[in-house]
């Protein structure tokens, strides 16, 4: 999902709802309560393959065929801990700044589900890998708003239920069972939907940054847990929270927070309580729901792994990777002020995703950062808009992109032509150079024959040209129009201004 | 037909001497076991085609191992790839694992044939055997009694010469109860000697595999072969395997022995107290010094194990239910009501009662009072036995306080059940090595069982003193 | 109760039937009687653990202290077969374990 452009118009739309509660009845409420959120952020990381057996982690492969023993949770299996996936959430705990603890341990957690194979979970209950980190979002005012994290553990993914509509039966698949996950745990500390969304584009922000995850919530790789609850401005108590689920993506995250930050000030405007429940988000209804499943004893009995042992993080290998994290979000957006010399807007566009910001320096090693950030942020934005595409989706080598700013930069075609090159260059994946010889863009930049086409044109526009004399100068835009139909387009636009200047105004 | 299973070499002569194919002698051994298995039952089956395609198989094998040709019985909870392994619970009725437990595979390398899953307690719930869904086995010895359980039908199939040598699970004495009630040679191994991988879990922090013998050498060579590290168990131990059948032949002049006074207090029968005295006697004039050691928290080791035990077995057991494999309810509408028939028709009552009890200890608002102080008072046991093996090499006590019960006799009793392991539970809260080596009978001709646990990894002193004491005998 | 002591008191046959539940096992009248009596005797006699001061011994749960950081490489092994992964399923349908719907 390209959050930038998507991120921005969600934004906006955003916006406009927050505008309309600024009127009659739903502004007093809003004034009246404190809406505090806290928030549950599932990451799969990017292992080959998961947490404690080794079957592949592939999204989408046919049910049940990314499966062992161990992962299927047959008799007399044991699990062993993956090492790239306690260094993947090493990472992430590390880049948010959290505690990293001297030691750690996993544990069981037990309920009954068929998608989880064991009937337990293995995660982290009291010794988790880290405690303390922060996020740190940018609020509308520009100011920044610093979100902590109260704690982040690994743990293993459950398997995919498969629910037939209105039938009798369900079906499992367990291809995921086992992936490893982070689970990162906001402090309560979120104030708006709005700041929700931001922390979560934020955090998302930092792990695809660390290459940890692709972080894509449509397949399932971050998936985020909401609590909610409302209190009256001014009191410390917090009131009954509501813990909403089934939010697919960051936009449903923040609609449902709307939705559920309207419903319990309309309960509570009524005198009426908030039930601690959990809720799900219906995308389609734009509602949440009371989930009505059979109030089931959160009595989780967790107690320590028996078949894994216990881990001891040395401070010597949390420096080390610290040392040797990829640049930050953070640091870039001042790299690319200081180097490029942009400002903030397009520095935040062009860091907003790692992937853009790689390609933007790929870019810039040919072409000049001024005109390759126009570039991006303008067609390739678009195009990746168009198509809902990352933008190394695109199809578009940087170079490529380089090429067509030079021949803009030589005169070699004109800023129109080049915009149908790109075009092309993403639909066919050609290389610019031959799309430009190919489809006979070159500019016209011989003077010789500019001047020939010139003449011409003076002489049929006698009364444009007398303008022109006159000291009208948007005759002139006029007069190089003529030179490009004549030219289909080709004729250097720079070089036909001065040709014509000189030939009239002598 | 007379087919010698007294012992490994002595079994190894018979065949050498019979000359024939391996697949042939292997329907003789079938057919002997089987026999032999109407009375004692410590086979759930005895598959003679399995058995003749096992020897053919090994008969295939170029390179011929330390145990090749020898007839071997599985507990049936170690699992053969493709091969029933059901724990003794109607709830894995016909399961067939896809895969191999490491120590069938070691053994297998090795040479040894594979006769079949041994009966046990189900799911190794027990000290007696009863409570297997296929029903009790019998004491070789006397059929009227139990064997000692829950490795029950791996330690009368050896006693009754059915197989020469078997593997067993131990817990919390499994192996050595029945080892001792059966009078044969039973050892538990360092917790992380032997990969616990392939092995239905109990309670994973206690369980480790052991072998069942007719003798000490025997019992040290199948360690030599089942033991070593494992990747895939985390809790397997990459130390060094030592060549136990080495430390045979050594006296054991240099040996301490210590005596803790608390296995001989009260609830220990008679004649069990004079044949352990006669052993003891027996060992100093081998030369070993005896000297007198207290592990004071020795009578804490029962209620510790009955939190710790039946918590971690009441989690491991949560997978059946009947989605991926095994027995599945046809009573039911819905999920939970699948889940709770297929459970309630699954599991015997001696399951049932452990599930319970350790699904309690881990409760919330009891997790404090009971897991977390068990696993505290497993702390100072473990201390003890730290603070005794400064000042001895191993520990001498009996196996069990008596020797074997009738059938039926404690089965509606399950503390008096439980404290039939009062002796061999604390190794396996301390995870040390130790062996149950016959020494003697009590007045009714049924076996006495000694028992001697070492520190970590010290399985070869346990070796070495039990063998010293074997051959004096 | 306090919860760092073991309960004197036997327990009672609503924790029982609340334990059953958390097991996904059901008990008749009977059944729980007879548990709720034999569990009783059991945990009065655990109760002797009270008499053990832990109050600065830490819980055992890996007896080896040796027993840390053990892990595998990220290379994938192999993965059974579809046909072999729900071989054993009671239920199977299209490459899914199926089971009755959930409610």
């Amino acid at each position: 999902m390209p959050m930038n452009g998507a991120g921005r118009q969600q934004s906006q739309q955003f916006v406009v709802l927050g505008e309309s509660l600024k009127t009659g009845e739903s502004m007093d409420k809003k004034g009246k309560y404190e809406t505090v959120v806290g928030l549950e952020v599932h990451v799969q990381l990017a292992t080959k393959t998961k947490v404690f057996c080794s079957c592949s982690t592939r999204f989408g492969a046919e049910p049940n065929t990314q499966v062992c023993p161990v992962c299927l949770g047959q008799p007399g299996v044991l699990p062993v801990l993956n090492k790239e996936a306690f260094m993947c959430s090493l990472k992430i705990a590390i880049a948010l700044g959290c505690d990293i603890q001297e030691s750690m341990k996993f544990d069981r957690k037990n309920y009954y589900y068929p998608d989880l194979p064991k009937n337990y979970q293995i995660s982290q209950f009291d010794m988790p890998l880290a405690y303390a980190g922060e996020v740190r979002i940018t609020l509308e005012d520009g100011q920044e708003k610093r979100i902590g994290i109260t704690r982040a553990h690994m743990e293993e993914d459950a398997g995919k239920l498969i629910h037939d509509p209105g039938g009798m039966c369900s079906y499992v698949d367990l291809n995921r069972t086992g992936t490893p996950l982070l689970e990162i745990v906001s402090e309560p500390e979120i104030r708006s939907p709005e700041e929700a969304h931001e922390y979560l584009v934020a955090l998302k922000r930092i792990i695809k940054y660390l290459g940890v995850s692709d972080c894509n919530m449509a397949e399932g790789s971050l998936r985020c847990d909401a609590n909610i609850s409302l209190r009256e401005k001014g009191r410390s108590k917090l009131g009954s929270k509501v813990e909403i689920k089934n939010m697919n993506s960051f936009k449903a995250v923040r609609d449902a927070l709307f939705y559920e930050e309207e419903r319990q000030a309309e309960v509570l405007d009524e005198g009426g309580t908030i039930k601690q429940e959990t809720r799900l988000w219906d995308e389609e209804k734009n509602v949440t729901s009371s989930m009505r499943a059979k109030e089931e004893s959160h009595d989780y009995r967790y107690f320590p792994e028996p078949d894994l042992v216990p881990f001891d993080i040395s401070p010597h290998l949390v420096q080390k990777i610290r040392d040797n994290l990829p640049e930050l979000p953070a640091a870039r957006r001042e790299r690319f002020k200081k180097k490029y010399n942009l400002d903030w807007y397009d520095v935040g566009v062009l860091t907003s995703e790692k992937e853009i910001a790689d390609f933007f320096e790929s870019v810039t090693v040919l072409t000049e950062p001024r005109s390759a950030c126009n570039w991006i942020k303008g067609e390739i934005m678009m195009h990746m808009n168009e198509r809902s595409a990352g933008i190394f989706e695109l199809n578009i080598e940087p170079g490529y992109l380089a090429k067509i700013i030079c021949m803009v930069r030589d005169g070699i075609i004109s800023n129109l032509a080049a915009k149908d090159v790109l075009r092309e260059c993403i639909e066919r994946g050609k290389d610019p150079a031959d799309i430009v010889e190919q489809k006979g863009l070159l500019q016209v930049s011989d003077k010789g024959e500019l001047e020939l086409i010139v003449d011409e044109v003076i002489t049929v526009n006698e009364k444009t040209v007398n303008d022109l004399k006159n000291g009208k100068e948007n005759a002139l835009g006029f007069l190089i129009g003529q030179v490009m139909r004549k030219t289909k387009g080709k004729a250097n636009p720079k070089l036909t201004g001065e040709i014509l200047r000189k030939k009239i105004k002598g | 037909m007379k087919i010698t299973l007294s012992n490994i070499t002595a079994y190894k002569k018979w065949l050498n001497k019979e000359n024939k194919p391996l697949s042939l002698a292997a329907k003789d051994l079938a057919a002997h076991a089987a026999e032999i298995n109407k009375d004692v039952r410590s086979f759930i089956a005895i598959d003679p085609d399995v058995i003749t395609n096992r020897a053919l198989s090994l008969e295939k094998q170029t390179k011929r191992g330390s145990l090749w040709g020898v007839p071997v019985a599985l507990k049936d909870n170690i699992c053969i790839k493709g091969g029933l392994t059901t724990c003794g619970s109607r709830i894995l009725e016909g399961f067939r694992p896809p895969y191999n437990a490491t120590v069938a595979t070691k053994l297998q390398a090795a040479g040894a044939l594979l006769m079949g899953r041994a009966n046990m307690d189900e799911f190794a719930f027990g000290s007696s055997c009863e409570t297997s869904c296929y029903g009790p086995t019998r004491n070789p010895r006397d059929l009227s009694r139990i064997p000692g359980g829950s490795s029950g039908g791996s330690c009368a199939a050896v006693a009754a010469a059915q197989v020469v040598a078997a593997l067993g699970s131990d817990t919390g004495g499994s192996v050595r109860q029945p080892a001792s009630l059966c009078g044969v040679v039973g050892l538990k191994p360092t917790y992380g000697r032997v990969s616990r991988f392939g092995l239905v879990a109990f309670a994973s922090s206690l369980d480790q595999i052991g072998p069942v013998t007719t003798n000490v050498e025997d019992c040290a060579r199948m360690l030599e072969v089942i033991s070593g590290h494992d990747a895939k168990d985390s809790t397997s131990v990459d130390i060094n395997v030592p060549e136990y059948t080495a430390s045979l032949e050594r006296d054991i002049k240099d040996v301490t022995i210590g005596i803790p006074k608390e296995y001989f207090t009260c609830g220990i029968s008679k004649d069990v107290s004079r044949r352990v005295q006669e052993a003891i006697k027996a060992l100093k004039g081998l030369g070993a010094k005896i000297v007198d050691v207290s592990l004071p928290h020795t009578k804490y080791a029962v209620s510790c194990y009955y939190i710790i035990a039946p918590a971690e077995a009441s989690s491991n057991l949560a997978r059946y239910e009947g989605v991926h494999y095994g027995r599945r309810s046809a009573h039911a509408e819905d999920l939970i009501e699948m889940y709770i028939a297929s459970r309630n028709e699954g599991f015997g009552a001696e399951a049932k009662r452990r599930i319970l009890l350790g699904t309690y200890a881990l409760s919330s608002g009891y997790y404090d009072a009971y897991y977390l102080k068990a696993q505290k008072v497993r702390t100072k046991i473990a201390d003890d036995f730290r603070a005794v093996f400064t000042a001895c090499d191993c520990i001498l006590t009996p196996t069990s306080p008596t020797t074997a019960f009738k059938i039926g006799e404690r089965i509606d009793d399950p503390l008096k059940m439980y404290l039939s392991d009062i002796f061999t539970i604390p190794a396996n809260l301390a995870g040390l090595p130790a062996i149950s080596v016959p020494c003697g009978e009590d007045k009714s001709g049924l076996p006495v069982g000694l028992q001697f646990m070492a520190g970590p990894f010290k399985e070869e002193m346990l070796i070495r003193v039990a063998h010293a004491y074997e051959r004096s005998r | 109760m306090n919860a760092n002591n073991i309960n004197n008191n036997p327990i009672s046959t609503d924790v029982v039937k609340y334990v059953a539940e958390l097991s996904r096992l059901s008990l008749d009248e009977k059944d729980t009687i007879t548990f709720q009596h034999q569990l009783a005797r059991i945990l009065e006699y655990i109760a002797q653990l009270n008499e053990v001061d832990t109050d600065s011994t830490p819980p055992t749960t890996h007896v080896l202290p040796t027993m840390k950081d053990v892990f595998r490489e990220d290379v994938p092994g192999g993965s059974l077969s579809q046909k072999e992964a729900l071989d054993a399923a009671p239920d199977s349908v299209r490459g899914f374990f199926r089971v009755p719907r959930v409610i």
